[in-house]
């Protein structure tokens, strides 16, 4: 059996692949956003130094770190609606569960980004703002934040690519992402070349995409007058120069 | 009775660790007035600061400013430390322009001025960054406003740093060894923007180890030792005719 080209191409161009790789990436989107979240407060628990903070935060991490993303997964969707009864509504989706499952999972590793990430700001930095009179949610805000996530963001990225792959996980919950869309379409022709070469296709073109991005973000974060805005400051500077002369 | 005093400390104990660094420290500084602050390292000047800018608690002792006791109470007898929030109102009152300048590295520098007008007085993005621009004007840096710090030299970042604390417009200002972290090249540029500061009037502590400085800007001279004031005195008085040995020998250093 040669790889025919043809099989391969009508894969790439398919209603199912396409919606299986916006599957995978939006458990990807939502399950990052949701661990960024719980992650940031576990984070602030355990920088905090008090202790009743402290030991939930670790005893999560802790959980989370030891437990297969695949067991949470096929708890969250066998078992939790088995034991509460909301779950059982059709909400609840395979895509709200994996896109929880892997979050919640996600979160501890996230938190462990966002903590160190909070550590390396300088200690002069929220001194500065609270010698201003900046309340302590303003000084996060407006003066740790903004520097935490700069260097946050690089282990982000790699986070969320590892998401996207993570997402395929979630056939076991029948979610029809890109890898399941993929072996469903082996199973019923056994082209396994054709139809795996595309959703690798796929998959090179989503992490790419999002290196792209991610490449675009940290330029945003430079914090020099060249590269945030490029054309308003070759102005500025030119000005200066002119200015000085 | 009325006080001119701007700020009272008043017998201001701090230890760390069981190690006693400031142990009984008591001046007051009248309005107007500019106290230069000179003292071996380790001494406790830092912590003496940082103590009157309300961001660290004292162990014991009190701090007036303009007459009110600030930063902690009196609670049936005990010394009750305010809680932050409060603490951060009363910090508005008092400026703070510390030895490595502590800029913000993700703002230009007309948003490092802003920020404590927008995000402090609630004032308006369009009023800060008038008042902003006026303040950098004022140190001579309004054609660096849209500057990152990095791309400010040390003296151009420390001016920044002063223009930031200034523009709220404080009772009195702090200065931690403010060109102490400076290429001597550029001292002078930020001793001229504090010493044009203390002509308008401005009430200012300045620890620093410039002595010349101190002799021409500073109306009052004190020796900071092992966590106690050692002598005070008018310029002329503390550096020709020092009363305490600790100050003959201190002075015989730094000369
Ligand atoms: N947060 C802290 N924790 C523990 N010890 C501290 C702390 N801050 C200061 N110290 C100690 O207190 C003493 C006085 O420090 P401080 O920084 O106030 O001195 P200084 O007079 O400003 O010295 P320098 O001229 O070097 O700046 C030092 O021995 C220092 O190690
Ligand atoms: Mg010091």
């Amino acid at each position: 059996m040669l790889f025919d080209p043809n099989i391969f191409f009508a894969q790439l161009v398919s209603p199912d692949y396409i919606k299986g790789a916006a599957l995978s990436v939006g458990v990807a989107i939502v399950s990052l956003i949701l661990a960024t979240v719980i992650g940031f407060f576990m984070a602030i628990g355990r920088t905090s130094g008090k202790t009743y903070l402290q030991g939930p935060a670790h005893l999560y991490v802790w959980f989370f770190r030891a437990i297969p993303a695949l067991l949470v997964l096929l708890i969250m969707w066998n078992a939790l609606p088995q034991l509460i009864p909301a779950l059982r509504a059709d909400w609840f989706s395979p895509f709200v569960a994996a896109s929880v499952g892997l979050g919640l999972v996600e979160a501890a590793f996230m938190s462990e980004i966002i903590r160190s990430a909070l550590l390396s700001v300088d200690d002069g930095q929220p001194l500065a703002g609270r010698a201003l009179g900046m309340s302590p949610a303003k000084v996060m805000l407006k003066v740790v934040l903004p520097q935490a996530i700069r260097i946050a963001l690089p282990p982000t990225g790699n986070e969320f690519i590892g998401l996207v792959k993570y997402s395929s996980l979630a056939s076991v919950i029948s979610l029809r992402e890109l890898l399941t869309t993929a072996q469903v379409g082996v199973n019923i022709t056994f082209r396994y070349a054709e139809y795996y070469a595309a959703a690798i296709v796929y998959y090179l073109v989503i992490v790419s995409v999002l290196s792209v991005l991610q490449g675009l973000l940290e330029k945003r974060f430079a914090w020099t007058s060249k590269t945030t805005k490029p054309k308003k400051t070759a102005g500025a500077v030119l000005g200066d120069k002119v200015g000085i002369s | 009775m009325t006080t001119q005093a701007v700020l009272q400390v008043k017998d201001l104990h701090k230890n760390y660790n069981g190690n006693a660094v400031l142990k009984g420290v008591q001046f007051d500084v009248d309005k107007g007035q500019v106290k230069a602050v000179l003292g071996p390292s380790g001494s406790g000047k830092s912590t003496m600061l940082r103590l009157m800018a309300l961001l660290e608690p004292a162990d014991s002792g009190e701090i007036h400013l303009k007459g009110r006791r600030i930063g902690s109470k009196d609670h049936k007898g005990h010394t009750l430390h305010l809680p932050e929030r409060q603490l951060a109102v009363q910090r508005q009152e008092i400026g703070m322009v510390f030895q490595r300048f502590n800029l913000f590295p993700h703002l230009t520098a007309v948003r490092n001025v802003m920020l404590g007008l927008t995000s402090v007085k609630g004032i308006s993005h369009h009023e800060a960054r008038a008042q902003a621009m006026d303040m950098l004007k004022k140190v001579g840096l309004e054609n660096r406003a849209s500057h990152f710090p990095s791309e400010l030299s040390g003296g151009q970042q420390q001016r920044v740093a002063i223009a930031r604390a200034l523009v709220l417009n404080p009772s009195v200002m702090l200065f931690d060894e403010p060109t102490s972290a400076l290429d001597p090249e550029l001292v002078g540029e930020v001793l001229e923007v504090i010493e044009r500061l203390a002509e308008t009037g401005m009430t200012m502590i300045v620890v620093t180890h410039e002595v010349r400085f101190a002799r021409r800007v500073a109306n009052e001279v004190t020796l900071f030792d092992g966590g106690v004031i050692v002598e005070q005195g008018a310029p002329e008085q503390f550096f020709d005719n020092p009363q305490h040995e600790r100050t003959k020998k201190f002075l015989s250093h730094v000369h």
